[in-house]
């Protein structure tokens, strides 16, 4: 077990003005378990990197001093291991043992301890799987352990969490929450925006300062107490702080899109619904029963292989649509709002819709302005969308859609990984939209969402489809 | 894409059981050599041989045929450019179209590339169909003493591949939702795909360098000598499939020339 000891701490990265971290000054005693609060842009993720000895002397400017058991981060790299949000970026190898293994050799471990090491590390995560379990085949919170496992076996004194769980589903989530529970040997550091579940895994909060130095350090109790309010205004969610139902008042306007039965081989099993202007229609479901593949084909992007849509007193479905004419009726907003931006900067980006439909400079110039200041985006018009940060990418998408004036919004899993300013922000938009008279369709697993504005609930089957990945087999080579 | 790059051989087979190495240089050492003559006897020759040893290599005939198809295409395509291109237009003239005299010169010349083109690709496909890619980078280090930040950086980046795929189709539609298409016009098809690729390409490079910092954080960059979970070793027996192959290649070659068919390159 590790101890970390930071004195007047703060790192610049090269080329910005402005300090990641600064004046931090921090004392963890060996076996604590930290969690590292404050709101977006104070720093957490860096200061996590530096203790993980992953920021090079030559990659910007440090200042005060850091130490893990009295030695700089960067030269006892052995002593602290980090896990990162994404499974899919930290996995390397094809095989789950083989991936364990990796760190290890890494660090030059003779080969016949390696593999009673690597048994040891699945072990301690609650890995169900034998070694040769393929990487490729593991839900989310399955990669999520094995990444732990990876970095537990090389038997850091210091584990450093950097929202291990941000990218998971709720099942996954609890898998990797469950795992590091049981963990007693490490000092740990948390970085976690879902404070209620963090909670139970750790005995002391430190929250950060935006403009440098620590804000509050103590019991998770006291922390709250003394700075709940005004973390949970900064978008820290705050175990305690409800937000009041956004229900409509009136009932469901005229039908907008009908599905019948429709079914997409292997991804979606047959399912029927419909949704009118001026509702909110949530669907839910576990993984892989389809929400995702029923929001594409809603939304007019993917046809069914079975069934049909159809909406818009048009003969055709929306799969058959033209582009523009699919979003002058239906928006469609992706869970990661990078994969829809297409432009470089972030007002051009939404003149693209309008654009298209054909409308003139002039409406063009008044539809960018007026969704801009909506969606507070004012200052960023000149930005490229893909240096936002994931609150300002997320309003930005759905500005993109809203541009061409849809009647009904298709949108996959909006409140993902949002803090809580964020996700109030965009919950009270989606219930203005719906008392405008606009269709909602939300595909989610955010209970918060479904009970806060949802009007109407389709949950998808759990009867899980055949097979669901059939061209990703377990491998079979020892 | 997944399928395309998965082992699909019986590993127990006396030849896919090799060390992956000594594969990959039995399959270079085969059929490099054959490229120096332009004659059709060589390849042939070659590829008879090769198909002879399919069944050594634990893979059946069936699946091999599935994973060579594409090279159809590009046989096609060498038929077709023959057609149209070949500047000896000599031999009995066969067929006429417009103004392309097929002749039975321009039929030899395109089996030749043909049969050259199945020769040198049917090791590859073997060596690929019957290793597993860890087994292949693992043996890189070990035996050919390769660089492992090269290969084991190689190995990961190919985990990845099949992530693109999907990539791709949510990129595409991303676009159709934002209100682009192409429609009929070509033009406009292209402009898409280029920025769907310059998208995809972006995505690619982003997660590679998480990857890389993952990586990284787990020792990779750290300059120790590294140790080795699973061993690769070249016995006799691989050394044996190296030496098996140049002798094959030489014999092929010492045939052509005996017949006197043997038409150098340059």
């Amino acid at each position: 077990m590790s101890e970390v000891v930071l004195r007047g701490f703060g790192w610049r990265h090269a080329g910005r003005r402005a300090w990641a971290v600064r004046d931090v000054d921090l004392h963890i005693a060996h076996g604590e378990r930290v969690l590292l609060l404050g709101p977006s842009g104070a720093g957490k993720s860096t200061l996590l990197a530096a203790l993980a000895g992953l920021l090079a002397e030559d990659s910007g400017e440090a200042a005060g001093t850091i130490e893990i058991d009295g030695l700089d981060p960067r030269k006892a790299r052995e002593n602290a291991g980090i896990v990162f949000q994404d499974p899919q970026t930290q996995l390397v190898m094809a095989r789950s043992g083989d991936d364990v293994a990796f760190g290890l050799e890494n660090r030059g471990v003779p080969p016949a301890q390696i593999w009673p090491w690597v048994s040891d590390a699945l072990d301690r995560v609650g890995f169900p799987y034998p070694i040769t379990r393929s990487t490729a085949a593991l839900s989310g919170g399955e990669a999520q352990r094995l990444a732990l496992a990876g970095v537990l076996a090389l038997r850091p004194g210091l584990l450093l969490l950097d929202e291990p769980t941000a990218n998971l589903d709720p099942a996954g989530a609890d898998l990797v929450r469950e795992s590091v529970g049981a963990l007693r040997d490490q000092t740990m550091i948390l970085v976690e925006h879902r404070v209620a579940e963090a909670l139970p895994l750790v005995d002391r909060v430190v929250v950060l300062e935006p403009g440098g130095g620590v804000r509050a350090d103590g019991t998770p109790e006291m922390v709250f107490a003394a700075y709940g309010d005004k973390l949970a205004d900064e978008g820290v969610w705050v175990p305690g702080f409800t937000i009041p139902p956004l229900k409509s008042a009136a009932t469901a306007g005229p039908e907008l899109v009908r599905a019948s039965e429709v079914e997409v081989k292997q991804r979606l099993a047959p399912v029927s619904l419909s949704v009118g202007a001026g509702e909110v229609l949530a669907v839910t479901g576990p993984n892989g029963a389809g929400k995702s593949t029923l929001a594409l084909v809603l939304g007019g992007l993917l046809a069914p292989t079975g069934g049909r849509v159809c909406g818009f007193g048009d003969d055709k479905p929306p799969h058959r649509w033209r582009a523009a004419t699919l979003t002058g009726r239906i928006g469609s907003v992706f869970q990661n709002p990078e994969h829809q931006f297409v432009t470089a900067r972030v007002a051009d980006e939404l003149a693209v819709g309008p654009r298209r439909l054909g409308r003139s400079p002039a409406e063009v110039t008044r539809i960018v302005d007026d969704l801009l200041e909506r969606l507070r985006l004012s200052k960023l018009g000149a930005a490229n969308p893909y240096t936002l940060s994931g609150g300002e990418a997320r309003r930005l998408s759905v500005a993109t859609a809203l541009a061409t004036a849809p009647r009904l919004l298709v949108l996959d899993e909006p409140t993902f990984g949002q803090d809580r300013r964020t996700w109030i922000e965009l919950v009270t938009l989606l219930a203005t939209l719906r008392d405008d008279g606009h269709g909602i369709v939300a595909v989610t697993h955010d209970d918060d969402f479904v009970q806060t504005v949802a009007d109407r609930t389709h949950p998808l089957g759990t009867a899980r489809l055949r097979d669901p990945l059939p061209h990703r087999r377990p491998g079979g080579h020892p | 894409m997944t399928l395309a790059l998965q082992p699909i051989a019986d590993p127990s087979a006396p030849l896919a059981r090799r060390n992956p190495v000594a594969k990959l240089a039995a399959a270079l050492l085969f059929s490099l050599p054959l490229i120096a003559t332009l004659d059709p006897l060589t390849p042939a020759i070659a590829l008879l041989i090769e198909l002879a040893v399919v069944p050594l290599f634990g893979v059946r005939y069936s699946t091999l045929a599935r994973r060579a198809w594409p090279l159809l295409i590009g046989a096609f395509g060498l038929l077709v450019t023959m057609v149209l291109f070949a500047a000896d237009r000599g031999g009995t003239l066969l067929l006429e179209l417009g103004p392309f005299d097929v002749t039975t010169g321009v039929l030899t010349a395109a089996l030749g590339l043909i049969l050259r083109l199945f020769a040198v690709a049917v090791p590859g496909v073997l060596v690929f169909a019957t290793t597993d890619p860890t087994d292949l980078a693992d043996a890189l280090v070990q035996n050919a003493k390769a660089p492992a930040r090269f290969a084991i950086g190689a190995l990961a980046a190919f985990r990845l591949l099949p992530l693109l795929g999907a990539e791709w189709q949510m990129l595409t539609l991303a676009r159709r939702a934002r209100g682009i298409d192409a429609g009929r016009n070509p033009f406009a098809a292209v402009r898409l795909f280029v920025s769907t690729a310059f998208a995809l390409l972006v995505g690619a490079l982003r997660r590679g360098g998480r990857l890389a910092v993952a990586m990284d954080a787990r020792g990779f960059d750290s300059g120790a000598p590294r140790t080795y979970a699973r061993k690769q070793v070249f016995r006799q027996a691989d050394a044996m499939l190296v030496i098996g192959a140049v002798l094959l290649s030489a014999l092929t070659l010492a045939t052509t020339i005996a017949l006197g068919l043997f038409r150098p390159i340059i």
